[in-house]
Protein backbone atom coordinates (compact mmCIF):
# COMPACT_ATOMS: atom_id res chain seq x y z
CA UNK A 1 0.00 0.00 0.00
CA UNK A 2 0.91 3.18 -1.01
CA UNK A 3 -0.04 6.79 -1.10
CA UNK A 4 -1.11 7.88 -4.69
CA UNK A 5 1.30 11.19 -4.08
CA UNK A 6 4.36 8.98 -3.64
CA UNK A 7 3.94 6.87 -7.20
CA UNK A 8 6.27 8.18 -9.89
CA UNK A 9 5.69 9.58 -12.96
CA UNK A 10 4.03 7.15 -15.50
CA UNK A 11 3.49 4.62 -12.91
CA UNK A 12 0.51 2.94 -12.99
CA UNK A 13 -1.13 2.12 -9.69
CA UNK A 14 -4.84 1.12 -8.73
CA UNK A 15 -7.10 3.06 -5.84
CA UNK A 16 -8.01 1.56 -2.85
CA UNK A 17 -9.61 3.48 -1.17
CA UNK A 18 -9.59 7.64 -0.27
CA UNK A 19 -8.92 8.94 3.38
CA UNK A 20 -9.74 12.84 2.07
CA UNK A 21 -12.26 15.04 3.84
CA UNK A 22 -16.18 13.69 2.77
CA UNK A 23 -16.39 16.64 0.50
CA UNK A 24 -13.36 15.86 -1.44
CA UNK A 25 -13.63 12.12 -1.44
CA UNK A 26 -17.34 12.41 -2.81
CA UNK A 27 -16.21 14.61 -5.48
CA UNK A 28 -12.90 12.53 -6.59
CA UNK A 29 -15.52 9.41 -6.24
CA UNK A 30 -17.49 11.07 -8.76
CA UNK A 31 -15.05 11.39 -10.88
CA UNK A 32 -14.71 7.52 -11.09
CA UNK A 33 -11.28 6.82 -8.72
CA UNK A 34 -13.58 4.08 -7.41
CA UNK A 35 -11.48 1.11 -5.50
CA UNK A 36 -9.34 -0.41 -8.84
CA UNK A 37 -9.77 2.37 -10.68
CA UNK A 38 -6.24 2.69 -12.70
CA UNK A 39 -4.45 5.89 -12.50
CA UNK A 40 -1.19 7.18 -13.63
CA UNK A 41 0.36 10.59 -12.92
CA UNK A 42 1.90 11.99 -15.96
CA UNK A 43 3.26 15.53 -15.28
CA UNK A 44 3.67 18.03 -12.44
CA UNK A 45 2.70 21.46 -12.73
CA UNK A 46 6.48 23.59 -12.45
CA UNK A 47 5.90 24.44 -8.86
CA UNK A 48 5.23 20.64 -8.06
CA UNK A 49 2.04 20.86 -7.00
CA UNK A 50 -0.62 19.90 -8.63
CA UNK A 51 0.51 16.46 -10.92
CA UNK A 52 -2.01 15.77 -13.46
CA UNK A 53 -3.18 12.40 -13.35
CA UNK A 54 -4.72 10.00 -16.25
CA UNK A 55 -7.65 8.36 -15.37
CA UNK A 56 -10.52 7.05 -17.59
CA UNK A 57 -9.39 8.25 -20.26
CA UNK A 58 -9.25 11.76 -19.11
CA UNK A 59 -6.78 13.37 -16.98
CA UNK A 60 -7.34 15.69 -13.97
CA UNK A 61 -5.28 17.48 -11.58
CA UNK A 62 -5.22 16.76 -7.98
CA UNK A 63 -2.90 18.40 -5.31
CA UNK A 64 -0.51 16.57 -3.38
CA UNK A 65 -2.56 17.40 -0.20
CA UNK A 66 -5.19 15.10 -1.27
CA UNK A 67 -2.77 12.91 -3.66
CA UNK A 68 -1.05 12.11 0.12
CA UNK A 69 -4.75 10.57 1.35
CA UNK A 70 -5.36 8.39 -1.52
CA UNK A 71 -4.15 5.10 -0.79
CA UNK A 72 -3.38 3.14 -3.94
CA UNK A 73 -1.89 -0.43 -4.60
CA UNK A 74 0.90 -0.42 -7.19
CA UNK A 75 -0.06 -4.76 -8.21
CA UNK B 1 -35.15 33.96 -13.85
CA UNK B 2 -38.65 34.93 -14.69
CA UNK B 3 -39.59 31.35 -14.73
CA UNK B 4 -41.92 30.90 -12.58
CA UNK B 5 -45.18 30.21 -14.27
CA UNK B 6 -45.37 27.34 -16.65
CA UNK B 7 -46.45 26.33 -19.84
CA UNK B 8 -49.27 23.63 -19.69
CA UNK B 9 -50.28 23.48 -23.45
CA UNK B 10 -51.06 27.28 -23.22
CA UNK B 11 -48.45 29.55 -23.93
CA UNK B 12 -46.70 31.83 -21.70
CA UNK B 13 -44.95 35.01 -21.27
CA UNK B 14 -40.63 34.56 -21.12
CA UNK B 15 -40.19 37.50 -18.62
CA UNK B 16 -36.88 38.12 -20.00
CA UNK B 17 -37.15 37.75 -23.36
CA UNK B 18 -40.61 38.85 -23.51
CA UNK B 19 -42.10 36.02 -26.42
CA UNK B 20 -44.12 33.40 -25.44
CA UNK B 21 -43.27 30.08 -25.61
CA UNK B 22 -44.93 26.96 -25.24
CA UNK B 23 -41.83 24.74 -24.19
CA UNK B 24 -39.42 24.79 -21.69
CA UNK B 25 -35.66 23.06 -21.87
CA UNK B 26 -33.28 22.80 -20.04
CA UNK B 27 -29.95 22.23 -21.32
CA UNK B 28 -27.35 20.80 -18.93
CA UNK B 29 -23.97 18.68 -18.98
CA UNK B 30 -20.32 18.97 -18.12
CA UNK B 31 -18.51 22.06 -17.67
CA UNK B 32 -16.55 23.41 -21.12
CA UNK B 33 -18.93 20.72 -23.40
CA UNK B 34 -20.34 23.19 -25.57
CA UNK B 35 -24.07 24.24 -23.95
CA UNK B 36 -23.44 27.82 -24.72
CA UNK B 37 -22.39 27.29 -28.39
CA UNK B 38 -25.57 25.28 -28.74
CA UNK B 39 -27.63 27.56 -26.76
CA UNK B 40 -26.68 30.66 -29.04
CA UNK B 41 -26.75 28.79 -31.80
CA UNK B 42 -30.60 27.57 -31.31
CA UNK B 43 -31.43 30.95 -29.47
CA UNK B 44 -29.00 33.53 -31.69
CA UNK B 45 -28.00 35.22 -28.51
CA UNK B 46 -24.49 35.66 -27.53
CA UNK B 47 -23.58 33.97 -24.70
CA UNK B 48 -20.22 33.87 -23.45
CA UNK B 49 -18.46 30.61 -24.25
CA UNK B 50 -15.00 29.85 -24.48
CA UNK B 51 -12.05 26.87 -24.21
CA UNK B 52 -12.21 26.90 -20.19
CA UNK B 53 -14.56 25.68 -18.02
CA UNK B 54 -17.21 27.43 -15.73
CA UNK B 55 -18.36 30.22 -17.77
CA UNK B 56 -21.63 29.75 -17.01
CA UNK B 57 -22.48 30.07 -13.61
CA UNK B 58 -26.33 31.04 -13.53
CA UNK B 59 -29.38 30.48 -15.80
CA UNK B 60 -29.32 32.04 -19.14
CA UNK B 61 -32.71 31.87 -21.15
CA UNK B 62 -33.26 32.38 -24.76
CA UNK B 63 -35.92 31.42 -27.24
CA UNK B 64 -35.34 29.36 -30.07
CA UNK B 65 -37.71 29.30 -32.71
CA UNK B 66 -38.52 26.11 -34.61
CA UNK B 67 -41.04 24.82 -37.03
CA UNK B 68 -43.26 28.05 -35.58
CA UNK B 69 -43.37 27.06 -32.29
CA UNK B 70 -41.17 28.93 -29.41
CA UNK B 71 -39.10 26.88 -26.72
CA UNK B 72 -37.34 28.55 -23.55
CA UNK B 73 -33.98 26.93 -23.63
CA UNK B 74 -32.04 27.39 -20.46
CA UNK B 75 -28.39 27.36 -20.70
CA UNK B 76 -27.33 25.94 -17.09
CA UNK B 77 -24.17 26.22 -14.95
CA UNK B 78 -21.84 23.07 -16.26
CA UNK B 79 -20.97 20.24 -13.65
CA UNK B 80 -19.49 17.08 -13.02
CA UNK B 81 -21.86 15.64 -10.89
CA UNK B 82 -25.20 17.12 -9.12
CA UNK B 83 -24.67 15.14 -5.76
CA UNK B 84 -21.68 16.94 -3.89
CA UNK B 85 -22.60 20.78 -2.77
CA UNK B 86 -21.27 23.58 -5.02
CA UNK B 87 -23.27 26.16 -5.59
CA UNK B 88 -23.42 25.68 -9.54
CA UNK B 89 -24.22 21.99 -8.61
CA UNK B 90 -27.01 23.60 -6.67
CA UNK B 91 -28.38 26.25 -9.26
CA UNK B 92 -28.45 23.19 -11.79
CA UNK B 93 -30.03 20.66 -9.32
CA UNK B 94 -32.58 22.77 -8.19
CA UNK B 95 -33.74 23.60 -11.87
CA UNK B 96 -33.78 19.95 -13.27
CA UNK B 97 -35.38 19.06 -10.11
CA UNK B 98 -38.15 21.35 -9.29
CA UNK B 99 -39.35 23.12 -12.71
CA UNK B 100 -41.76 21.64 -14.50
CA UNK B 101 -39.75 21.14 -17.85
CA UNK B 102 -40.78 19.40 -20.86
CA UNK B 103 -37.84 18.29 -21.80
CA UNK B 104 -33.69 18.17 -20.49
CA UNK B 105 -30.91 18.19 -23.40
CA UNK B 106 -27.83 16.87 -21.05
CA UNK B 107 -24.95 17.71 -23.68
CA UNK B 108 -21.94 15.43 -23.08
CA UNK B 109 -18.11 15.43 -24.61
CA UNK B 110 -17.47 12.84 -27.18
CA UNK B 111 -13.68 12.42 -26.10
CA UNK B 112 -14.43 11.56 -22.33
CA UNK B 113 -17.64 10.15 -22.71
CA UNK B 114 -17.26 7.73 -19.45
CA UNK B 115 -17.07 10.83 -17.02
CA UNK B 116 -20.08 12.80 -18.96
CA UNK B 117 -22.36 9.50 -18.37
CA UNK B 118 -22.20 9.95 -14.94
CA UNK B 119 -24.26 13.08 -14.93
CA UNK B 120 -26.57 11.80 -17.57
CA UNK B 121 -27.26 8.25 -15.01
CA UNK B 122 -27.87 11.00 -12.60
CA UNK B 123 -29.88 13.23 -14.37
CA UNK B 124 -32.20 10.31 -15.88
CA UNK B 125 -32.78 9.35 -12.36
CA UNK B 126 -34.47 12.77 -11.34
CA UNK B 127 -36.36 13.85 -14.44
CA UNK B 128 -38.01 12.79 -17.50
CA UNK B 129 -37.53 13.12 -20.93
CA UNK B 130 -34.13 13.70 -20.89
CA UNK B 131 -32.02 14.11 -24.36
CA UNK B 132 -28.52 13.17 -24.74
CA UNK B 133 -26.88 15.10 -26.95
CA UNK B 134 -23.48 13.92 -27.95
CA UNK B 135 -21.27 16.90 -29.13
CA UNK B 136 -17.65 17.73 -30.19
CA UNK B 137 -17.87 14.73 -32.47
CA UNK B 138 -15.51 16.33 -34.68
CA UNK B 139 -12.64 16.51 -32.03
CA UNK B 140 -13.53 12.89 -31.12
CA UNK B 141 -12.88 12.06 -34.67
CA UNK B 142 -9.38 13.80 -34.81
CA UNK B 143 -8.75 11.56 -31.62
CA UNK B 144 -9.66 8.16 -33.39
CA UNK B 145 -12.38 8.03 -30.91
CA UNK B 146 -15.79 6.51 -32.10
CA UNK B 147 -18.99 6.58 -30.46
CA UNK B 148 -21.87 4.12 -31.44
CA UNK B 149 -24.62 6.19 -30.73
CA UNK B 150 -27.63 3.80 -31.56
CA UNK B 151 -26.15 1.23 -29.38
CA UNK B 152 -26.27 3.76 -26.48
CA UNK B 153 -29.73 5.10 -27.24
CA UNK B 154 -30.55 1.44 -26.68
CA UNK B 155 -29.23 1.21 -23.55
CA UNK B 156 -30.09 4.31 -22.13
CA UNK B 157 -33.73 4.05 -23.31
CA UNK B 158 -33.43 7.82 -24.25
CA UNK B 159 -32.54 9.69 -27.18
CA UNK B 160 -29.14 10.31 -28.73
CA UNK B 161 -28.23 12.70 -31.20
CA UNK B 162 -24.80 13.56 -32.29
CA UNK B 163 -23.68 16.99 -33.10
CA UNK B 164 -20.68 19.40 -34.11
CA UNK B 165 -21.95 22.62 -32.19
CA UNK B 166 -20.69 24.39 -35.99
CA UNK B 167 -22.56 22.27 -37.90
CA UNK B 168 -26.13 23.73 -38.22
CA UNK B 169 -27.21 20.46 -39.50
CA UNK B 170 -26.50 18.53 -36.90
CA UNK B 171 -28.29 20.95 -34.53
CA UNK B 172 -31.15 20.55 -36.74
CA UNK B 173 -31.61 17.00 -35.84
CA UNK B 174 -31.10 17.84 -32.59
CA UNK B 175 -34.52 20.30 -32.49
CA UNK B 176 -36.11 17.85 -34.36
CA UNK B 177 -35.54 15.41 -31.43
CA UNK B 178 -36.53 18.00 -28.94
CA UNK B 179 -39.57 18.69 -30.84
CA UNK B 180 -40.71 14.55 -31.22
CA UNK B 181 -39.63 14.33 -27.50
CA UNK B 182 -42.04 17.68 -26.16
CA UNK B 183 -44.98 16.09 -28.69
CA UNK B 184 -45.31 12.62 -27.66
CA UNK B 185 -48.48 11.98 -25.33
CA UNK B 186 -46.46 10.16 -22.54
CA UNK B 187 -43.05 11.44 -20.88
CA UNK B 188 -40.23 9.12 -21.50
CA UNK B 189 -38.08 7.49 -18.94
CA UNK B 190 -34.72 6.00 -19.52
CA UNK B 191 -33.56 2.97 -17.92
CA UNK B 192 -32.69 3.85 -14.51
CA UNK B 193 -30.04 2.56 -12.22
CA UNK B 194 -30.46 -0.29 -10.66
CA UNK B 195 -29.28 -0.64 -6.89
CA UNK B 196 -28.42 -3.81 -5.34
CA UNK B 197 -30.85 -5.98 -4.04
CA UNK B 198 -30.20 -5.19 -0.88
CA UNK B 199 -30.48 -1.64 -1.44
CA UNK B 200 -33.37 -1.82 -3.87
CA UNK B 201 -36.06 -3.26 -1.19
CA UNK B 202 -34.43 -0.72 1.61
CA UNK B 203 -35.89 1.66 -1.16
CA UNK B 204 -39.16 0.47 -1.49
CA UNK B 205 -39.78 -0.10 2.23
CA UNK B 206 -38.88 3.75 2.35
CA UNK B 207 -41.44 4.81 -0.60
CA UNK B 208 -43.68 2.47 1.28
CA UNK B 209 -43.63 4.48 4.28
CA UNK B 210 -43.82 8.53 2.54
CA UNK B 211 -47.36 9.95 1.98
CA UNK B 212 -46.51 11.79 -1.59
CA UNK B 213 -48.20 14.25 -3.05
CA UNK B 214 -50.90 13.20 -5.94
CA UNK B 215 -49.42 14.84 -8.65
CA UNK B 216 -45.66 13.24 -8.22
CA UNK B 217 -44.75 10.89 -10.73
CA UNK B 218 -42.42 6.96 -9.98
CA UNK B 219 -39.22 8.70 -11.01
CA UNK B 220 -39.77 11.70 -8.67
CA UNK B 221 -40.76 9.27 -6.03
CA UNK B 222 -38.00 7.12 -6.30
CA UNK B 223 -35.14 9.75 -5.98
CA UNK B 224 -36.35 11.21 -3.22
CA UNK B 225 -36.22 8.10 -1.23
CA UNK B 226 -32.69 8.38 -2.89
CA UNK B 227 -31.61 11.52 -1.40
CA UNK B 228 -33.08 10.36 2.53
CA UNK B 229 -30.64 7.10 1.95
CA UNK B 230 -28.45 9.51 1.16
CA UNK B 231 -28.72 11.83 4.11
CA UNK B 232 -27.92 15.14 2.55
CA UNK B 233 -30.51 17.39 4.93
CA UNK B 234 -30.37 20.74 2.75
CA UNK B 235 -31.85 18.91 -0.39
CA UNK B 236 -34.68 17.40 1.74
CA UNK B 237 -36.07 20.16 3.50
CA UNK B 238 -36.25 21.59 -0.42
CA UNK B 239 -38.18 18.40 -1.37
CA UNK B 240 -40.30 18.84 1.59
CA UNK B 241 -41.08 22.11 0.89
CA UNK B 242 -41.40 22.22 -3.00
CA UNK B 243 -42.94 18.78 -3.42
CA UNK B 244 -45.20 19.29 -0.26
CA UNK B 245 -44.31 15.76 1.52
CA UNK B 246 -43.31 15.02 5.22
CA UNK B 247 -40.13 13.29 5.85
CA UNK B 248 -38.19 14.96 8.78
CA UNK B 249 -41.81 14.91 10.98
CA UNK B 250 -42.53 12.02 9.53
CA UNK B 251 -42.04 9.33 12.83
CA UNK B 252 -42.66 6.10 11.53
CA UNK B 253 -39.92 6.96 8.97
CA UNK B 254 -37.56 8.27 11.27
CA UNK B 255 -38.02 5.34 13.18
CA UNK B 256 -37.11 3.35 10.29
CA UNK B 257 -34.18 5.18 8.96
CA UNK B 258 -32.75 5.31 12.99
CA UNK B 259 -32.94 1.52 13.12
CA UNK B 260 -31.63 1.22 9.47
CA UNK B 261 -28.31 3.23 9.94
CA UNK B 262 -27.32 1.29 12.80
CA UNK B 263 -26.42 -1.28 10.21
CA UNK B 264 -22.74 -0.71 8.87
CA UNK B 265 -23.54 -0.40 5.28
CA UNK B 266 -26.51 2.05 5.76
CA UNK B 267 -24.24 4.24 7.58
CA UNK B 268 -24.46 7.44 5.50
CA UNK B 269 -21.02 7.29 4.02
CA UNK B 270 -21.17 3.72 3.20
CA UNK B 271 -24.62 3.96 1.58
CA UNK B 272 -22.90 7.42 -0.26
CA UNK B 273 -19.57 5.37 -1.10
CA UNK B 274 -22.08 2.81 -2.26
CA UNK B 275 -24.47 4.59 -4.62
CA UNK B 276 -22.04 6.41 -6.22
CA UNK B 277 -20.02 3.51 -7.09
CA UNK B 278 -22.59 1.66 -8.49
CA UNK B 279 -23.07 4.62 -11.00
CA UNK B 280 -19.50 4.91 -11.77
CA UNK B 281 -19.30 1.14 -12.38
CA UNK B 282 -22.81 0.98 -14.80
CA UNK B 283 -21.02 4.11 -17.05
CA UNK B 284 -17.93 1.88 -16.96
CA UNK B 285 -19.78 -1.08 -18.77
CA UNK B 286 -22.01 1.27 -20.90
CA UNK B 287 -18.59 2.51 -22.51
CA UNK B 288 -17.29 -0.50 -22.95
CA UNK B 289 -19.85 -1.43 -25.42
CA UNK B 290 -20.41 1.56 -26.98
CA UNK B 291 -16.52 3.49 -27.25
CA UNK B 292 -14.11 2.29 -29.61
CA UNK B 293 -10.72 4.35 -29.38
CA UNK B 294 -9.04 3.19 -32.60
CA UNK B 295 -5.53 4.63 -31.60
CA UNK B 296 -4.89 4.25 -28.11
CA UNK B 297 -2.31 7.08 -27.68
CA UNK B 298 -5.00 9.54 -28.82
CA UNK B 299 -3.95 11.31 -25.20
CA UNK B 300 -0.91 12.39 -26.00
CA UNK B 301 -1.96 14.99 -28.65
CA UNK B 302 -3.23 17.99 -27.46
CA UNK B 303 -3.80 17.08 -23.86
CA UNK B 304 -7.07 19.07 -22.10
CA UNK B 305 -6.78 19.00 -18.23
CA UNK B 306 -10.21 19.05 -15.66
CA UNK B 307 -9.51 21.04 -13.03
CA UNK B 308 -10.56 19.39 -10.05
CA UNK B 309 -8.00 20.24 -7.09
CA UNK B 310 -5.70 22.96 -8.31
CA UNK B 311 -4.28 25.01 -6.00
CA UNK B 312 -5.47 28.71 -5.37
CA UNK B 313 -2.30 30.30 -4.29
CA UNK B 314 -0.31 29.82 -7.43
CA UNK B 315 -2.50 30.39 -10.36
CA UNK B 316 -2.37 34.21 -10.15
CA UNK B 317 1.57 34.52 -9.91
CA UNK B 318 1.76 31.86 -12.79
CA UNK B 319 -0.38 33.73 -14.79
CA UNK B 320 1.02 36.84 -14.02
CA UNK B 321 4.61 35.32 -14.96
CA UNK B 322 2.54 34.34 -18.23
CA UNK B 323 1.71 37.70 -19.01
CA UNK B 324 5.31 39.45 -18.60
CA UNK B 325 6.14 36.32 -20.69
CA UNK B 326 3.46 37.64 -23.69
CA UNK B 327 4.53 41.34 -23.52
CA UNK B 328 7.68 40.92 -23.49
CA UNK B 329 7.15 38.57 -26.63
CA UNK B 330 4.97 41.94 -28.20
CA UNK B 331 7.34 44.66 -27.66
CA UNK B 332 11.00 42.34 -27.84
CA UNK B 333 9.58 39.69 -30.26
CA UNK B 334 8.16 41.51 -32.44
CA UNK B 335 10.97 41.72 -34.22
CA UNK B 336 12.22 38.47 -34.60
CA UNK B 337 10.80 36.90 -37.82
CA UNK B 338 7.75 35.48 -37.65
CA UNK B 339 9.38 31.57 -38.74
CA UNK B 340 11.32 32.09 -35.27
CA UNK B 341 8.25 32.54 -33.33
CA UNK B 342 6.30 29.89 -34.62
CA UNK B 343 8.98 27.25 -34.09
CA UNK B 344 9.14 28.36 -30.66
CA UNK B 345 4.95 28.49 -30.00
CA UNK B 346 5.50 25.11 -32.02
CA UNK B 347 7.85 23.68 -29.81
CA UNK B 348 6.50 24.78 -26.32
CA UNK B 349 2.90 24.64 -27.36
CA UNK B 350 1.62 21.02 -25.89
CA UNK B 351 3.37 22.08 -22.89
CA UNK B 352 2.07 25.27 -22.68
CA UNK B 353 -1.19 24.11 -23.17
CA UNK B 354 -1.18 21.34 -20.62
CA UNK B 355 0.41 23.48 -18.43
CA UNK B 356 -2.01 26.41 -18.90
CA UNK B 357 -5.17 24.38 -18.40
CA UNK B 358 -3.59 22.91 -14.97
CA UNK B 359 -3.90 26.86 -13.88
CA UNK B 360 -7.17 27.85 -16.20
CA UNK B 361 -4.88 30.13 -17.55
CA UNK B 362 -6.43 29.83 -21.39
CA UNK B 363 -8.62 32.75 -20.41
CA UNK B 364 -6.34 35.00 -21.80
CA UNK B 365 -4.08 32.67 -23.76
CA UNK B 366 -6.20 31.93 -26.11
CA UNK B 367 -6.36 34.35 -27.94
CA UNK B 368 -2.14 33.77 -28.93
CA UNK B 369 -1.13 30.18 -28.88
CA UNK B 370 -3.15 27.46 -27.39
CA UNK B 371 -6.32 28.24 -28.47
CA UNK B 372 -8.35 25.00 -30.23
CA UNK B 373 -8.87 26.93 -33.32
CA UNK B 374 -5.50 29.25 -33.88
CA UNK B 375 -3.21 25.53 -33.00
CA UNK B 376 -4.76 24.39 -36.42
CA UNK B 377 -4.02 27.32 -38.64
CA UNK B 378 -0.73 28.02 -40.85
CA UNK B 379 1.84 29.48 -38.38
CA UNK B 380 4.21 30.81 -41.09
CA UNK B 381 1.66 33.27 -42.75
CA UNK B 382 0.27 34.41 -39.60
CA UNK B 383 2.31 35.49 -36.28
CA UNK B 384 0.84 34.73 -33.47
CA UNK B 385 2.41 37.16 -31.10
CA UNK B 386 0.71 40.40 -33.13
CA UNK B 387 0.02 43.19 -30.84
CA UNK B 388 -3.58 43.09 -31.43
CA UNK B 389 -3.62 39.60 -30.10
CA UNK B 390 -2.39 40.44 -26.66
CA UNK B 391 -4.43 43.42 -25.94
CA UNK B 392 -7.18 40.75 -26.68
CA UNK B 393 -5.58 38.49 -24.54
CA UNK B 394 -5.14 41.09 -21.84
CA UNK B 395 -8.85 41.80 -21.81
CA UNK B 396 -9.74 37.93 -21.95
CA UNK B 397 -7.18 38.01 -18.77
CA UNK B 398 -8.78 40.58 -16.64
CA UNK B 399 -12.91 39.36 -17.49
CA UNK B 400 -11.04 35.89 -16.75
CA UNK B 401 -9.95 36.54 -13.23
CA UNK B 402 -13.44 36.33 -11.54
CA UNK B 403 -14.17 32.81 -13.41
CA UNK B 404 -10.43 30.80 -12.88
CA UNK B 405 -10.49 31.90 -8.76
CA UNK B 406 -14.06 30.00 -8.34
CA UNK B 407 -13.28 26.97 -10.30
CA UNK B 408 -10.78 25.43 -7.73
CA UNK B 409 -11.94 23.95 -4.51
N1 LIG C 1 -14.38 21.47 -32.24
C1 LIG C 1 -15.49 21.77 -31.55
N2 LIG C 1 -15.45 22.72 -30.61
C2 LIG C 1 -16.58 22.98 -29.92
C3 LIG C 1 -17.79 22.28 -30.18
N3 LIG C 1 -18.72 22.75 -29.32
C4 LIG C 1 -18.14 23.71 -28.58
N4 LIG C 1 -16.85 23.87 -28.94
C5 LIG C 1 -15.87 24.80 -28.32
O1 LIG C 1 -15.70 24.40 -26.98
C6 LIG C 1 -15.48 25.52 -26.14
C7 LIG C 1 -16.41 25.54 -24.94
O2 LIG C 1 -17.73 25.81 -25.33
P1 LIG C 1 -18.82 26.50 -24.37
O3 LIG C 1 -20.08 26.56 -25.17
O4 LIG C 1 -18.32 27.73 -23.79
O5 LIG C 1 -18.95 25.40 -23.24
P2 LIG C 1 -19.98 25.35 -22.00
O6 LIG C 1 -20.45 23.94 -21.94
O7 LIG C 1 -21.03 26.40 -22.14
O8 LIG C 1 -19.03 25.64 -20.79
P3 LIG C 1 -19.44 26.13 -19.30
O9 LIG C 1 -20.36 27.29 -19.45
O10 LIG C 1 -18.14 26.49 -18.71
O11 LIG C 1 -20.03 24.98 -18.62
C8 LIG C 1 -15.60 26.74 -27.04
O12 LIG C 1 -14.30 27.15 -27.38
C9 LIG C 1 -16.36 26.22 -28.26
O13 LIG C 1 -16.01 26.93 -29.42
C10 LIG C 1 -17.79 21.25 -31.19
O14 LIG C 1 -18.78 20.57 -31.47
N5 LIG C 1 -16.61 21.04 -31.83
MG1 LIG D 1 -21.53 27.97 -20.86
Amino acid sequence: MQKLGQIALNQTAYIDSIECEENIKRRLLELGLIQGTKIKPVFKSPLGDPTAYEIRGTLISIRNEEANRIIVKTR
Amino acid sequence: MGLTVKSTGNQVFSKTNKKKYRYQIAIAGNPNVGKSTIFNALTGMKQHTGNWPGKTVENTTGICTFHKENYLLVDIPGTYSLMSNSEEEEIARDYICFTPLDATVVIVDATCLERSLNLVEQIMEMTQNVIVCVNLLDEAQKKKIEINLKKLEKILGVPVVGTIAKKKKTLRILMETIEKTVKSKKKQEGKIIKYSQEIEEVIMNIQNKIEYHSSQTSLQKRWCVLKILDGDEKIIQTIEKKQQIKIQKNEELQNYLQKLRQQKEFQKQYIRDKLINTIVKETEEICKEVVIFHEEDYQKKGRKIDKILTSKIWGIPIMLAFLGIILWITIIGANYPSQVLSAFFGKIQEYLEAWASLYEIPVWLKGIAIDRNLSNRNMDSSCYATTYGNILSFIYFIRGLGSFTKNCI
